[in-house]
Formats: structure tokens, C-alpha cells, sequence
């Protein structure tokens, strides 16, 4: 049988002034898994943690949890906890006080907060600050509270908007894998917001990538990565090399003036589509060998590879990510597998935005 | 060199403390010490502890802490509903408006609407009470100080609830807290200092209020302000109207204390 869904959204469009906010959304939230949402800054990514949490109510549409409609039931009533983007610790109160926070508001007994408050601290490895102000403690301590705030209650589903944002890189690694561990301890579902597409492919079990208000793909972080729909999602998720082209018939495809073996078929006879090749599936190789010929325009090290930047006869950038090094104004060739090459229908969007440019 | 220049800057402020504060305190203690043959004495003192004077102040700080007590009550409601408009500093600007009218014409204005034939008895004879005597009543009186200290009451609590970080209230609510648990733990607490700004704004001067007794209560509610302005203008006993805005002084000082440790940490 299918696993139930905690959450699902069923086609649920979000209008704020006039603004479409999110567009006609729909997706389910199953138990115990880990999801992101990840996307550029302003596409709605904190309006749906905001609905799900129930601070604001779908314009249209409807949203489920364990199958009943939730719409009107207020933030107070849900079995769902928040870590805010800001934290929101309250300031007035100590780090003990603000963890027990939502336990005083259910009325447990003294001792029945201390435990569960001193376990919830325990947990995020925090033991020994209950009394300590909140507004003396760093950013990503302030960022455990916040965390032990809302796991304190149990909640079924934990929201998370951004939470490792404002911390510095080698902490912000650090949180990754300690909010990651967390989840499995707990067992609970996390809903996860980052515009990081590489905290995304680490931390999820699906990834849902947003753009302008629209679910672009959802999937598992390999998914994502090894087959995006679209131009957006693949130039999103990692640096790509995309280039116009048109599908011949099944199996082969022409772009940059040449025809290529692919594994792509179900396209009609010369449509026009996007191709995507990712940097790491291109080979540096000699000029005859190689499928494609172009000149090293710039070359940088990046620790575990030479990052290369090349231009074809026709001027398309090929960016390349190799092992072996390349001399700059050097003509060489490049060689790639059927597979690398990764064929997309052209979304409308798209299209507006080439004509655009 | 540095720091002189900055005293050089100060000593406007300083001269103008110091001849519009600090020497009329002094002048009000010296006086104070004089009795109304003007020889030195501290008879001032004793009078001010007798019943009448002490009923007086009771009565002053009775009707301070009436007239604060409602204009927060209205006050912090309007701070709270106006923060949610959408024009909101317009709103603001509206509801401060009044402050820039002078104040005995407001006074004045109210005399017409709480008269024997004035709109108010209009109303309540058109909605069958009939008409009563407003005008010189403690509520009249609490009514129009009300109305008049309202914007000092609603400035410093709008400006605390427009300080405070509305993910805050999003926090509570998301923690299982209703609507007034998350005013009562969350939204006031944290509002505190702009509610202590208001109530000085209002409490210290309506301590010493003596216009409106006159003119609305009709003298029945006598407060410390009004017997300053009696022993100065009427009986000319300097000393005694001295001795008392002292002890004004003192409680206005003791209410900054009490109230104004703001902005801890
Ligand atoms: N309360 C609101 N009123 C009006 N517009 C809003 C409100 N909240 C969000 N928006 C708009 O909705 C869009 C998406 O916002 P948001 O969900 O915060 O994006 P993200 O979290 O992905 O950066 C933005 O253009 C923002 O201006
Ligand atoms: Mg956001």
C-alpha cells in the first residue's frame, strides 16, 4: 500500500496584493523523510512553510493533514513546530524558559518540563546553558534553542526556513550533518528551506525546486541532479553547460552544429529542445579524438579538479571539470558519453526568456 | 583640546537647564521655607502633613492613577490596531492631531458638548435618559484629562509595538499559544518599557492638572496643582504653594525612578 501522506497540498494558489505568489501547487509530505524545498530568493519557499505552519490560509486550494482539510485551523492547533528563519527566540525569557515555552502553554507539570527541557537540550548540545540569556549566546547556539524551542513538543512534521543561512561556512557544514542525524534520531518528518542547491543534494530524501511560485521537479537529490526537466532546474542545481538544440529523431540530437548519439527518445521529429552536459562528464582529449573542438579560454585549480572554461568555433562556453591540466589558448578536444547528454523539453518560460535576451 | 570643544557645544543646553530648571527648583525650595509674612519657617512642612493637604494629595494621585489607568486601557488597544492598518502612520498623525490644538480650547470645547444643552444631553435625551449633569462631575473630569493625554499614552506603546520582531507572535502561536496567551507572555511583556514611557507621559503631568479641575469639575475634584494655583494667585501664600509643588517635584522623581530603568542590557 501506498504510505499515507501527512500533508498534501492539492492545488493551492497563494495571492498576496494582487501577486501570485505561488501558483496552483500540489505535493504530499510523507512521514519520517527528509524534504527540501529549494529555490531562488522570492519564490515562495517561506509561503509554504508559512501555510503548512498556518500563520496565513491558501487563496485557493486546499491543504490536508492525515487526510482531513486544515485551511481555517489556526498555527496554534497544528501538530507542527517552526524554526524560524530569524530564530524568533523570545528575548525576555532565558534558554530554559524558551524551550519550555510550549509546554507551559499545554499546562505540563514542573517536573515533567524540566526533564523534557533538559532531554531537548541534551539533544541539540546544549546541556548546561539553560540559564543563560538567550541574547548572550552566537549564532548557532541561538540556532540549537531554536531547534530544542520546537522538538520539545513532539510535533509530527519540524519546519525549517533557512535555518543554516547566517551561520559561517565551517559551522554551516557542521549543522548540515548534525540537523541530518537529528532527523533520523527523531524519526519525524523535516521540511527543509535553503536556496543552497549543495545543502540540498546533502541533507534530502526529496527535493521539491521552486521557481516563481511553481513546483519545477520534485524528486531524490540524484534525481535532480542527473535528470532536470528543465533549463532552469538544471542551471539551478550545479553548473551545467546548456545549449539549444533540436531533437532529430529518437536517439539523436544536434547542437553546436553537430549531430550526437543520445539515450533520449519520445520527442517529436525536430523539436527544439534544451541539452544539458555536466562539466565533470566532459573529457579533455585531443582534437581528433575528441567529439567536440575547442580553444582553453581560462583554466583554475579547484582542489580536486581544473575547472576549465572553453569556447567552441560557434562561441558556446564549455565549461570543464578535469583532472588533468590544459594549457590556456590551447585548441583541444572534448569527448563525452551518449549518457552525459541529457535532453529537455523547452518549458514556456524558457522560451519568453530567450527571446528576451 | 577635543572635549572642550564639546563642552563649548553643551553650554547652550547647560545655560538653558540651568536658568529654566534648575534655579526655578532652587527658587521653589528657598520659598518654600518663608510663610506668608515672609519670615524663615518650617510651618510649610507641618501644614502640608495635616489631613487637608494629605486628602489632597491622596486625591491627586487617586485621580492620576484614574486618568492613567484609562488612557492605557484605550490607549494600547488603538497602539495595537493601529500597528495592523495599512495607513498607519496617517492614522497616527490623526490621533496625535489634537496635541497641536491648545489646551484650553479643548477644554473650552467640552464645556459646550458636556453643557446643559449640549450634544451629549442631546444624545441622552434623544436615546431617553434624559438629560443629566455632566459637566462638573469626577467622570466628566477623568473624561476630558483622558482625552487629553491619550496621544502621550499612544506614541510610546505604538513605537514598542512597531520595535517588536512580528515573528515573535508567529513563534508563540506556532508553540500552541492563543491569540491572549500570546499577548500575555509574549506581545506585552516585551511592549513594557513603551507602556512605562506612556504611563509617565501621562501620570506626571496629571498629577499636578489644574485647568481642567476649574473648568470641567468645578473645582468639586482638588488636586496639588490646583491648591499651588490658589495659594499663588488667590491667597498669595507663596510659601505654602511652594512647599507643596516641592513635594510634587518629589513624587514626580520618585515615578522616573520607579518606572524608568528602560532599555536594560
Ligand atoms: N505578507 C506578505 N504580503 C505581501 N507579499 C508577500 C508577503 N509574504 C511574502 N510576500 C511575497 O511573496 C513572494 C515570495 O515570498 P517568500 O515566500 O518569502 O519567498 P522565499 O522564502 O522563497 O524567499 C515575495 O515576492 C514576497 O514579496
Ligand atoms: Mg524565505
Amino acid at each position: 500500500m501506498e504510505k499515507e501522506a501527512i500533508i498534501r497540498f492539492e492545488r493551492v494558489t497563494k495571492i498576496y496584493d494582487g501577486q501570485v505568489v505561488l501558483d496552483d501547487i500540489s505535493f504530499d509530505i510523507e512521514r519520517g523523510k527528509f524534504y527540501t524545498l529549494l529555490g531562488p530568493s522570492g519564490c515562495g519557499k517561506t509561503t509554504i512553510l508559512r501555510l503548512i505552519a498556518g500563520f496565513t490560509e491558501p487563496t485557493e486550494g486546499t491543504i490536508y493533514f492525515h487526510g482531513k482539510p486544515v485551511n481555517h485551523i489556526p498555527a496554534n492547533k497544528r501538530q507542527v513546530n517552526t524554526v524560524f528563519q530569524d530564530y524568533a527566540l523570545f528575548p525576555h525569557l532565558n534558554v530554559f524558559e524558551n524551550v519550555a515555552f510550549g509546554l507551559r502553554i499545554k499546562k505540563k507539570k514542573q517536573a515533567e518540563i524540566r526533564e523534557k527541557v533538559m532531554e531537548a537540550l541534551r539533544f541539540v548540545n546544549l546541556e548546561g546553558y539553560e540559564n543563560r540569556s538567550v541574547q548572550e549566546m552566537s549564532g548557532g547556539q541561538r540556532q540549537r534553542v531554536a531547534i530544542a524551542r520546537a522538538i520539545v513538543n513532539e510535533p509530527e512534521v519540524l519546519l525549517l526556513d533557512e535555518p543554516l543561512s547566517a551561520l559561517d561556512l565551517k559551522l554551516r557544514t557542521e549543522m548540515q550533518y548534525e540537523l541530518r542525524e537529528l532527523q533520523r534520531r527523531l524519526g519525524i518528518t523535516f521540511i527543509f528551506v535553503t536556496h543552497d542547491q549543495e545543502e540540498a543534494l546533502a541533507m534530502s530524501d526529496q527535493i521539491f525546486v521552486l521557481n516563481k511560485g511553481k513546483i519545477q521537479q520534485s524528486g531524490t537529490p540524484k534525481e535532480i541532479y542527473d535528470e532536470p526537466v528543465n533549463r532552469f532546474v538544471a542551471d539551478f542545481i550545479g553548473e551545467s553547460n546548456i545549449l539549444r538544440g533540436v531533437m532529430l529523431k529518437d536517439y539523436l540530437v544536434e547542437f553546436a552544429g553537430k549531430r550526437f548519439m543520445c539515450v533520449d527518445k519520445g520527442f517529436r521529429p525536430n523539436e527544439p529542445v534544451d541539452v544539458v552536459i555536466r562539466p565533470e562528464d566532459l573529457q579533455i582529449t585531443t582534437r581528433a579524438q575528441g567529439k567536440l573542438q575547442v580553444r582553453v579560454d581560462s583554466q583554475l585549480f579547484r582542489g580536486v579538479h581544473y575547472e576549465l572554461c572553453c569556447y567552441d568555433e560557434d562561441g558556446n562556453e564549455w565549461l570543464v571539470h578535469s583532472t588533468k591540466k590544459a594549457e590556456v589558448g590551447e585548441e583541444i578536444g572534448l569527448y563525452f558519453d551518449p549518457e552525459a547528454i541529457h535532453v529537455m523539453r523547452i518549458s514556456e518560460e524558457d522560451g519568453e526568456k530567450i527571446d528576451e535576451n | 583640546m577635543k572635549t572642550s570643544i564639546r563642552n563649548v557645544y553643551l553650554l547652550p543646553y547647560v545655560v538653558w537647564i540651568g536658568i529654566f530648571v534648575v534655579a526655578p527648583i532652587l527658587l521653589i525650595v528657598y520659598y518654600s521655607f518663608f510663610d506668608i509674612e515672609g519670615k524663615w519657617t518650617l510651618s510649610n512642612y507641618k501644614m502640608f502633613f495635616t489631613p487637608i493637604y494629605l486628602k489632597m494629595a491622596a486625591s491627586s494621585v487617586w485621580y492620576a492613577l484614574l486618568v492613567t489607568f484609562f488612557s492605557l486601557l484605550i490607549a494600547y488597544p488603538a497602539a495595537y490596531a493601529l500597528t495592523k492598518t495599512k495607513h498607519k502612520q496617517l492614522w497616527l498623525l490623526f490621533l496625535i492631531l489634537p496635541t497641536w490644538v491648545n489646551l484650553l480650547l479643548k477644554v473650552y470645547a467640552f464645556l459646550g458638548i458636556f453643557g446643559t444643552y449640549g450634544l451629549a444631553n442631546a444624545i441622552l435625551a434623544a436615546v431617553g435618559i434624559g438629560p443629566k449633569q455632566i459637566l462638573f462631575t469626577d467622570f466628566s473630569f477623568v473624561f476630558v484629562s483622558v482625552y487629553i493625554f491619550i496621544p502621550f499614552m499612544l506614541l510610546p506603546i505604538f513605537n514598542a509595538l512597531e520595535e517588536l520582531n512580528p515573528s515573535l507572535v508567529d513563534a508563540a502561536r506556532d508553540l500552541g499559544a492563543s491569540a491572549w496567551t500570546t499577548f500575555r507572555r509574549v506581545v506585552f511583556p516585551l511592549t513594557l518599557d513603551g507602556v512605562k514611557a506612556g504611563c509617565q507621559a501621562v501620570f506626571i503631568p496629571s498629577l499636578s492638572l489644574f485647568m481642567i479641575t476649574r473648568l470641567i469639575a468645578g473645582n468639586r475634584v482638588i488636586t496639588l496643582g490646583t491648591a499651588i494655583e490658589e495659594h499663588f494667585l488667590v491667597t498669595q501664600n507663596w510659601g505654602m504653594g511652594s512647599t507643596i509643588a516641592v513635594f510634587l517635584i518629589i513624587a514626580m522623581a520618585a515615578v522616573v525612578a520607579v518606572t524608568g530603568n528602560r532599555k536594560r542590557g
